[in-house]
C-alpha cells in the first residue's frame, strides 16, 4: 500500500516558528544571525523579541565566536547562518571556540546541501558532515521532516553540549506518525522489511520511503526505512538490528560520498563483522552539476527510482 | 598590593615561568616575559575574579587571545591561589592538563585560545552578555601584536563598537616581533591606534612594564562611554633577560642549562637591587 505524505512547512520555517514558540518563555534563548535573519525566516523572531536577537552582519567566523561568549555567560544561542558558510568559513571558531571549549551552542546551518541549488557551488554545503563528524564534542543532526525539525529545536534548548543542526528550505512531506518518539542519537524506523535497509538521512529519507514503495510494488520486496537524523552520534544498534535482518544495506544522503553518513556505517559495519553488500548514494566527488535541488537530486539518483535502481542492482549480486 | 610588591612579583613571576619551561623542555618564553606584566597588573590589580569568584556569573573576565604566552598565565593563576603551583610540573606532560595553550580544564581559565584570533569575538559575546543582562562586570582580552594580522579581530572589532561594548577592554601586547622577525616586517599593522580609532574604539598608550602606569590606565576604562577600550601597551620581548630582549629567536626557545643559570643569576640580582 501507498501511504499518503501530505506536504507540510519548509523545515526551516518549522525551526523559526518553534524557536519563536519557545523564546516568549525563555529570555535566554538568543538567536545570533550574520546577516542572515530574511534566509532564516527569522524577521517575524527579531520583531517579537527583538532583545534576544542579535546582528553580526556578514562575519561568520565572528558569529561563532560571538556566539561561545555568550553561551560561557548562560545563553542559550542559536547561531544560524546558511550551512555553507559557517561550516567552512568559521570551521576553526567551531572547532576551537564552541567544541574544544565546551560551550553548549547550537549551530543552525540553514539551506544546507544543495538547496540553494543553482547559486552553485560555493552555496553547497557537501563537506559540512565530513568536517564536523571528525570534530570531538559536537552532535550532528539532519531532520528529515517538520516533526524532527521541531523535536530537534526543542531538545537542543536543553542540551548541555554542542549541536550542529542543519535543514533545507523546501516544503518537506509528514513522514512520522503522531506516537513516534524522537531521542537525538536514536534513528527512527520509518518503515519495516527484511530484504534491504536504506538508511537515510534529512531531506533524503522522503526519496528513499518512495524507494522503498516502488521496490515492494514492483517487485514485492520489503524494505526496511530508517530515519537517521543523527548523523553523529551514530545509533549502532539500529545499524546493527539492520545489518542482522537485512541482505544488503544502502545509505542516501545530501552530503558528499566521502566522509558522511555513509562512510560512518560502512566504518561502523565493517568493524563489527557485518560484511553485508553496501551502497553510497549521495554526491560524488566532482563539480556538482548546475540546477536545482530537485533537478540536482535527479541527476545523481537520490530519487524514488533511482535509489530503487541502486536497490536492485545491488540484490542482482546477491 | 604597592607597586614595589608588583615589581617583586615581577622578578618572581619571570623566575618561576623559566623554571617551568625549563623544566618542561617546551614553552613560549619571549612571549610569556613580554606579557606577564600585563597578567599580574589585571589579576593583583584590575580584576575582580580570584579562585573564590571564579563561578559567580558576575565576575570580571580575562581572556588570553594569545594563548601562546600561557605560561605566564599559569604562574600568575597560581600565585593567585587559583591551583597549587605544584601542578605546573606537569606542564606539558603525558595526559597533564597544563598544556601549552590555555584550557578550560585549569581552575581560573575562561576559554580555550591558541588558535590567534579567536580570543576577541568570544570576549565580545562575553561584554554582550553583560549588556544583555544589564550587569556591569568588565571583559578584557589580550591580544598579540603579530595576531593582528588574523583578519577576525577586525570583524570583532567592529562588533564591539556596533554593540557600544565600553565594558570590553583589550590589550595589545605590542613587542613588535613575531616568530619570523619584526610585525612590521611580517606585515605591517602600524599604525594600530588609528586603525582601532577609525574602528569605533578609544585608545590609549602604556608601558607595558610600568606597573603604575598600567594599573592606572587599566583601571580607567572605559576611556569613552559606549565605546570599546584598547590599550597598547609598549612591551619587550623577553623583558627581564637581557639576552633574550628583543630577540626573535627567543620566541619558542628554551635555555640550555648554562643560559638558564645565567638567566636566574641575572634575575636574582635585580632582586636583590629592588628589595
Amino acid at each position: 500500500m501507498t501511504r499518503e505524505y501530505p506536504i507540510g512547512k519548509a523545515n526551516l520555517e518549522v525551526f523559526s516558528d518553534t524557536l519563536q514558540g519557545l523564546a516568549g518563555n525563555d529570555r535566554d534563548i538568543i538567536v545570533v544571525t550574520s546577516d542572515s535573519r530574511g534566509s532564516g525566516k527569522l524577521i517575524p523572531f527579531g520583531e517579537l523579541f527583538p532583545d534576544q536577537i542579535i546582528e553580526i552582519g556578514i562575519a561568520e567566523q565572528n558569529l561563532v565566536g560571538v556566539s561561545a561568549g555568550l553561551a560561557s555567560a548562560g545563553k542559550k544561542v542559536f547561531a544560524v547562518s546558511p550551512a555553507c558558510f559557517l561550516t567552512a568559513r568559521a570551521l576553526e571558531q567551531i572547532k576551537n571556540d564552541i567544541a574544544y571549549s565546551d560551550h553548549p551552542v547550537k549551530l543552525i546551518g540553514i539551506s544546507a546541501g544543495v538547496s540553494y541549488g543553482a547559486l552553485g557551488s560555493t552555496h553547497h554545503s557537501l563537506h559540512d558532515y565530513a568536517a564536523l563528524r571528525a570534530i570531538n564534542n559536537l552532535t550532528v543532526l539532519a531532520p528529515a521532516d517538520n516533526f524532527e525539525t521541531r523535536q530537534s529545536i526543542e531538545l537542543a534548548r536543553e542540551m548541555d553540549s554542542p549541536l550542529y543542526i542543519r535543514f533545507g528550505k523546501k516544503p518537506m512531506p509528514h513522514l512520522h506518525g503522531e506516537n513516534t518518539e524522537f531521542v537525538i542519537g536514536k534513528g527512527i524506523r520509518v518503515k519495516d522489511g527484511d530484504d534491504l535497509a536504506i538508511i537515510a538521512t534529512g531531506e533524503c529519507v522522503f526519496p528513499a520511503l518512495l524507494a522503498a514503495e516502488n521496490l515492494e510494488k514492483g517487485h514485492g520486496m520489503k524494505i526496511r526505512v530508517i530515519s537517521m537524523h543523527t548523523v553523529k552520534p551514530l545509533d549502532r544498534d539500529i545499524l546493527a538490528e539492520a545489518a542482522t535482518a537485512c541482505r544488503g544495506i544502502i545509505t542516501v544522503e545530501e552530503h558528499s560520498v566521502h566522509g558522511g553518513l555513509g562512510e560512518a556505517c560502512a566504518a561502523y559495519l565493517l568493524q563489527n563483522g557485518y560484511a553485508k553488500p553496501f551502497r553510497i548514494i549521495g554526491i560524488p566527488n566532482e563539480y556538482t552539476v548546475s540546477g536545482s535541488q530537485t533537478e540536482i537530486f535527479n541527476h545523481y539518483g537520490i530519487t524514488g527510482e533511482g535509489i530503487a535502481e541502486t536497490a536492485l542492482n545491488l540484490i542482482n549480486i546477491l | 598590593m604597592t607597586t614595589d610588591e608588583l615589581q617583586i612579583k615581577a622578578i618572581e613571576y619571570r623566575k618561576k615561568l623559566l623554571y617551568y619551561i625549563k623544566h618542561a623542555g617546551a614553552g613560549h618564553t619571549g612571549g610569556s616575559l613580554s606579557c606577564v606584566d600585563i597578567i599580574s597588573t589585571l589579576y593583583n590589580k584590575v580584576l575582580n575574579v580570584g579562585p573564590d569568584n571564579f563561578k559567580d556569573p558576575l565576575r570580571d573576565r580575562y581572556i588570553q587571545s594569545k594563548g601562546h604566552s600561557v605560561e605566564a598565565l599559569y604562574v600568575v593563576l597560581a600565585d593567585c591561589g587559583f591551583f597549587p603551583e605544584t601542578d605546573l610540573d606537569t606542564l606539558s606532560r603525558y595526559g597533564s592538563d597544563y598544556v601549552g595553550h590555555p584550557t578550560r580544564k585549569v581552575n581560573g581559565i575562561e576559554q580555550n585560545t591558541g588558535a590567534l584570533g579567536h580570543g576577541l569575538s568570544v570576549s565580545v559575546g562575553m561584554a554582550l552578555a553583560a549588556k544583555l543582562d544589564r550587569q556591569d562586570y568588565k571583559v578584557f582580552t589580550l591580544l598579540g601584536d603579530g595576531e593582528l594580522t588574523e583578519g577576525s579581530n577586525w570583524e570583532a572589532a567592529l562588533s564591539a563598537s556596533h554593540y557600544h561594548l565600553d565594558n570590553l577592554t583589550t590589550i595589545v601586547d605590542y613587542n613588535g616581533l613575531q616568530i619570523t622577525g619584526t610585525t612590521s616586517e611580517v606585515c605591517k599593522t602600524d599604525p594600530l591606534d588609528a586603525k582601532f580609532i577609525a574602528f569605533g574604539w578609544s585608545v590609549e598608550h602604556v608601558d607595558g612594564h610600568d606597573f603604575e602606569e598600567m594599573v592606572k590606565i587599566f583601571n580607567g576604562t572605559p576611556f569613552r562611554k559606549g565605546q570599546p577600550s584598547v590599550i597598547i601597551a609598549h612591551t619587550i620581548k623577553g623583558k627581564g633577560v637581557s639576552f633574550m630582549e628583543g630577540e626573535k629567536k627567543w620566541h619558542h626557545s628554551v635555555p640550555n642549562d648554562g643560559l638558564y643559570r645565567e638567566a636566574m643569576l641575572e634575575l636574582d640580582k635585580k632582586m636583590e637591587l629592588i628589595r
